[in-house]
Order: structure tokens, then C-alpha cells, then sequence
């Protein structure tokens, strides 16, 4: 089988498995998705917090979908011994590695559209002004979580600290990223942190695309630090890349 | 076999050292595996000093030493997992290093600890990993090979561990591997799983299968090896058929005189007693209490690696 055709079906084991483990299935999914209707149902009858909140569960979506799940599987797997398995056979790697992504990439991308669908049909949001923007940010946001999860997982020793290490690192930046709020509320050590970490400008991205119509021009500064994390996080990736 | 087996030794190596083109062609000598003083250090640990060996093609050839001797090193820089510091190594007639995916399809590696995903099936496991090789083995016979039929449809976390270890194995033969590596595939296992080992062991013999397994148990490389190798600090102390192994000590001969236990070693027990038992009979006495024993396994390797 060509490398191609052994990516593909790498990709449908890890899709068929991924349902079939309820509480991956529940936290990667399911709980950004929760969040936004409760958040929303909340604020309904505020449609500015609406255009805060919905490109911001948008980010985090995608920030959980890749960032949280691949660092946490990858742990998982390297300390299981499944990598080492994987390496004791001729299946190419970027076929395996290529599955494991694309699977990452395929729950990202339904949680931002869900998200889109959702707010539209249920809480009135305008469908999104700049597609090619939307498509720009989400699509460097998805590749540059990926990588920093890819890189993220090296530095957890191990499986039980693995929710411990992810929690400490996603939890903060949601909260000073505007997922919730805007974060020009927050004090100004708070909102120089966030704006040297990706989480803010893709949101910022992703709102300029979905609310304000501001196109990927506006944010070229945004652009600028997502894809120095992302060169950052994909070096680190491939370079302290452990097998066990 | 020897002055072929001492020629086709050195085709085998230097193919592996002029690379795989070549390497390709000694896939037809009788060596599978042939080692030349390797060394592997790690750091200021030098845990492999200088081993060589060879294996046969069709053999069971078994690694023996106590934790810490280099044997899972040795093992590891085989498969492919780790470098060598220097020496020569020829598996298959490639160099392992290289990790080249038609070596890896040519291999089945039966890992100490490895775990799967939890949520798929025995059968969608097999047929996933046979997918990865060039010429796969049927995936519902290779479950059959295993002893894992009824089990066919069960989630992995429902294995115990005995079966869990039995689908491992599936998975190394799925390529249909000429050469299987065991490491240490009893450790940790009560009686009756150790026993399942062994048959499978057996049974990977009988498919012609060569293998190289490590243990620290004695009986299990008696018990499953056609040839043992001693490994101690990095070294072999001591190589052969584990009948010869035994042979290789000397005899004890003793008995009783006025009270008194006499005890003698030799090299040569049949000569000694014709001698004893003469002198006994001239002068009219009985040699009460006369022994000969023989080393056991045990002997041989508490003498060579304490």
C-alpha cells in the first residue's frame, strides 16, 4: 500500500476509535460545545458578548481539539509503548504521524463550523463576513496548536501528570485570551502575556473574519506571532521528538 | 557444516558493511543474525564490551545473563531501536540501523512492555498492523496461531494479561517475519502464562522461524534454546548448546573413606573411576558412598556470572 493509502486508513482507525472512548470523546468535544450554550443562553440577550463569545469558544475549540488532545495522546501513547510498537514496524511514520494530524485537524474543524452553525441558528449571529479570513485563521490556528501540542508533550514526564501539565497551560490562556470577555478588560501584565501567546490573535482573527469583516490585512500582526509559534512549536515538535 | 558456515559468516558480514544493494543478496546465506564485536556505551557506561555471535538460520538462540548484563541493549541495537557505539551487525543481511522499512518487514519484535489502544478489537488490530507489511499473514489464521479465536471481537482492555501478551505476538508475526525477538517474554508472568510462552515459542519454531529470545531465566533457555549464549557485564562468558554448556564443567567424583568424604574433580570420569574402583578391588575394600556428578545449568552459570 502507497504511503497515501496507509495515512487514509491510519486516519479512519483513529476516527473510529476516537468515538469509541466516551470520555476523550465527551472532553474534546462535547465540553467547548457545552460551554458556548450555557455561556450563551446566558448572555442571549447580548449580542455584543455573542460576538465576543463565539469566535472565542471558536479558538478554544480548536485549541482543545489540538493543542490538549494530541500533547495528552502522544503522552499516552510514548509512555503505553504504542510508539515503540509503531516504530518496531514498516509502516512509514508520516503516514502514522499524518493519521494522528489529520484526525486532530478533522475534530478542529467541525468544532469551529458546530460552533459558527450553532451560534447562527440558535443565538442569531450573523453568518461570518470574511470567509478567506475565517478560512486563513483557522487554518494557521489548527496548524500551530498542533504543532505546540506535538512540542508540549515532550516536556510531561508522564501519563498521570499529563491532564495536570495541559490544564495549567489551557486554563490560563482561555481566560486571558477573550474567550469569555474581551480581554481589554484585564490588567495590562495579563494582556501583554496574552499578546505574546498565539490563543489571543488567532481569536482576534477568527473575530475580525466571523463579526467585524476585517480581513487577514488587519491582522498582520496576528498572522505574525501565530506563525512564529508555529515555526517555534514545529521545530521543538521534530527536533526533542521522543519515541519512550 | 563448518568451513561453509565459516564462509558464509564472513559473505554475510561483509555485505553488511558494503550496504544494502549487496546486503540483499547474503538474505540467502544461513546466518540470520551475525554480530562482531559490538560495543554500546552510554556515557561513561560501557553496558556491551565487545560480543559477537551468530544465529542460524531456523535456530532458537537464547541471550542468558542477570539484569543489567547488556542483553536488552544487545537486543535493542538488533532491532533497529538503538546505535551502536562500534562493531558489526548483520540481520537479515542488513544493517539495522538503517532502519530501512523492507528490514522492519522482515522482522517481528515482541516487546517487553507495550500497551494498545484500548478500544479497538483483536481482529481490527491484526487487520490494521497487516496492512503496514508487504506479504501479511492471513489475519483470522495468525489469531488462530495465537489461541486468541474466541476472543476474536473482544476490546483489548478485556484481555487479561496472558492474552494480551498472546495478541503482541499476533502482531509480530502478522508480516510473516523470518526472525522474531523475544526480550525477557516471561518476566513477571505466573506459572501457567509462562507456560503459554513457551509453546508459543515452540510453535514459532516449528514454522521455521528463527529466534532470538533473552531471559534470565535458567530452565527457560534450557528449555526453549538450541544454542545459549552467557552474557555478564557485557560480555559472553559462555557459548553453546546448553547440553554442552553443562558438559562443559567437570565431574565430581566422591565416596566415603573411614568416615571421611573423598572428592576428587576430573575432566575425565571414566578413567578416574577405572583407577579408584581397581585399587578398591586389589586391596578388598568397597568404595562406600561413590558419586559422580555431573554441573548442572545452574553451576555452570552461577560459577560464570558471580
Amino acid at each position: 500500500m502507497s504511503t497515501a493509502a496507509l495515512l487514509w486508513r491510519q486516519y479512519r482507525f483513529e476516527r473510529r476509535l476516537f468515538w469509541r472512548n466516551p470520555s476523550a470523546a465527551f472532553f474534546n468535544f462535547l465540553l467547548p460545545l457545552l460551554m458556548l450554550v450555557l455561556i450563551a443562553s446566558v448572555f442571549a440577550s447580548e449580542p455584543d458578548e455573542l460576538d465576543v463569545l463565539i469566535p472565542g469558544i471558536a479558538g478554544m475549540s480548536i485549541m482543545a481539539t489540538t493543542f490538549t488532545s494530541l500533547s495528552f495522546n502522544l503522552v499516552w501513547l510514548r509512555e503505553e509503548g504504542v510508539l515503540r510498537r509503531i516504530r518496531s514496524t514498516p509502516l512509514p511514520l508520516p503516514a502514522y504521524f499524518g493519521g494522528m494530524l489529520l484526525h486532530a485537524v478533522t475534530n478542529a474543524l467541525l468544532q469551529v463550523t458546530l460552533v459558527i452553525v450553532i451560534g447562527n441558528v440558535f443565538y442569531d449571529v450573523p453568518w461570518p463576513r470574511d470567509w478567506l479570513a475565517l478560512a486563513v485563521f483557522a487554518a494557521l490556528g489548527i496548524a500551530c496548536f498542533a504543532a505546540l501540542g506535538v512540542a508540549f508533550a515532550h516536556a510531561i514526564p508522564n501519563v498521570d501528570s499529563a491532564p495536570a501539565y495541559t490544564n495549567a497551560v489551557f486554563l490560563p490562556l482561555i481566560f486571558i485570551s477573550g474567550v469569555f470577555y474581551s480581554s481589554d478588560s484585564l490588567p495590562a501584565v495579563l494582556r501583554a502575556i496574552a499578546e505574546a501567546l498565539p490563543l489571543k490573535h488567532v481569536i482576534d482573527g477568527l473575530a475580525g473574519a466571523i463579526v467585524d469583516g476585517a480581513g487577514v490585512a488587519d491582522h498582520l500582526t496576528a498572522l505574525a506571532v501565530i506563525c512564529g509559534w508555529l515555526v517555534a512549536g514545529a521545530v521543538v515538535a521534530v527536533r526533542y521528538f521522543r519515541w519512550e | 557444516m563448518g568451513s561453509s558456515h565459516g564462509r558464509s559468516r564472513t559473505r554475510a558480514l561483509r555485505h553488511g558493511a558494503a550496504g544494502h544493494r549487496l546486503g540483499t543478496l547474503s538474505g540467502v546465506t544461513e546466518l540470520a543474525i551475525d554480530v562482531r564485536d559490538l560495543h554500546k556505551s552510554y556515557g561513561d557506561v560501557h553496558a556491551v564490551r565487545g560480543i559477537s555471535f551468530s544465529v542460524r538460520r531456523g535456530e532458537v538462540f537464547g541471550l542468558l545473563g542477570p539484569n543489567g548484563a547488556g542483553k536488552t541493549t544487545t537486543v535493542e541495537i538488533l532491532e533497529g531501536f538503538r546505535r551502536r557505539t562500534s562493531g558489526e551487525v548483520s540481520v537479515l543481511g542488513h544493517d539495522p540501523a538503517r532502519r530501512d522499512p523492507s528490514f522492519q518487514a522482515r522482522v517481528g519484535i515482541v516487546l517487553q512492555s507495550a500497551g494498545f489502544y484500548r478500544h479497538v478489537t483483536v481482529r481490527e488490530a491484526v487487520e490494521h498492523f497487516a496492512s503496514a507489511y508487504p506479504k501479511p499473514r492471513d489475519p483470522d489464521e495468525t489469531i488462530d496461531l495465537v489461541g486468541l479465536t474466541g476472543k476474536r471481537d473482544a476490546r483489548v482492555r478485556q484481555l487479561s494479561g496472558g492474552q494480551q501478551r498472546r495478541l503482541d505476538l499476533a502482531l509480530a508475526l502478522i508480516g510473516d517475519p523470518e526472525l522474531v525477538f523475544l526480550d525477557e517474554p516471561t518476566t513477571g508472568f505466573d506459572p501457567a502464562a509462562r507456560r503459554t510462552a513457551w509453546e508459543v515459542v515452540r510453535t514459532l519454531r516449528d514454522l521455521g522461524k528463527t529466534v532470538l529470545l533473552t531471559t534470565h531465566y535458567l530452565d527457560e533457555a534450557n528449555a526453549l534454546s538450541d544454542r545459549v549464549a552467557i552474557v555478564k557485564d557485557g560480555r559472553i562468558v559462555a557459548e553453546g548448546p546448553p547440553a554442552e554448556l553443562q558438559g562443559s564443567g567437570r565431574y565430581t567424583v566422591s565416596y566415603d573413606v573411614g568416615g571421611r568424604r573423598v572428592v576428587h574433580e576430573t575432566d575425565d570420569p571414566t578413567d578416574l573411576l577405572y583407577r579408584l574402583t581397581s585399587d578398591a578391588i586389589a586391596r578388598g575394600e568397597r568404595l562406600e558412598g561413590l558419586t559422580v556428578t555431573r554441573p548442572t545449568l545452574e553451576d555452570v552459570y552461577l560459577e560464570l556470572t558471580e
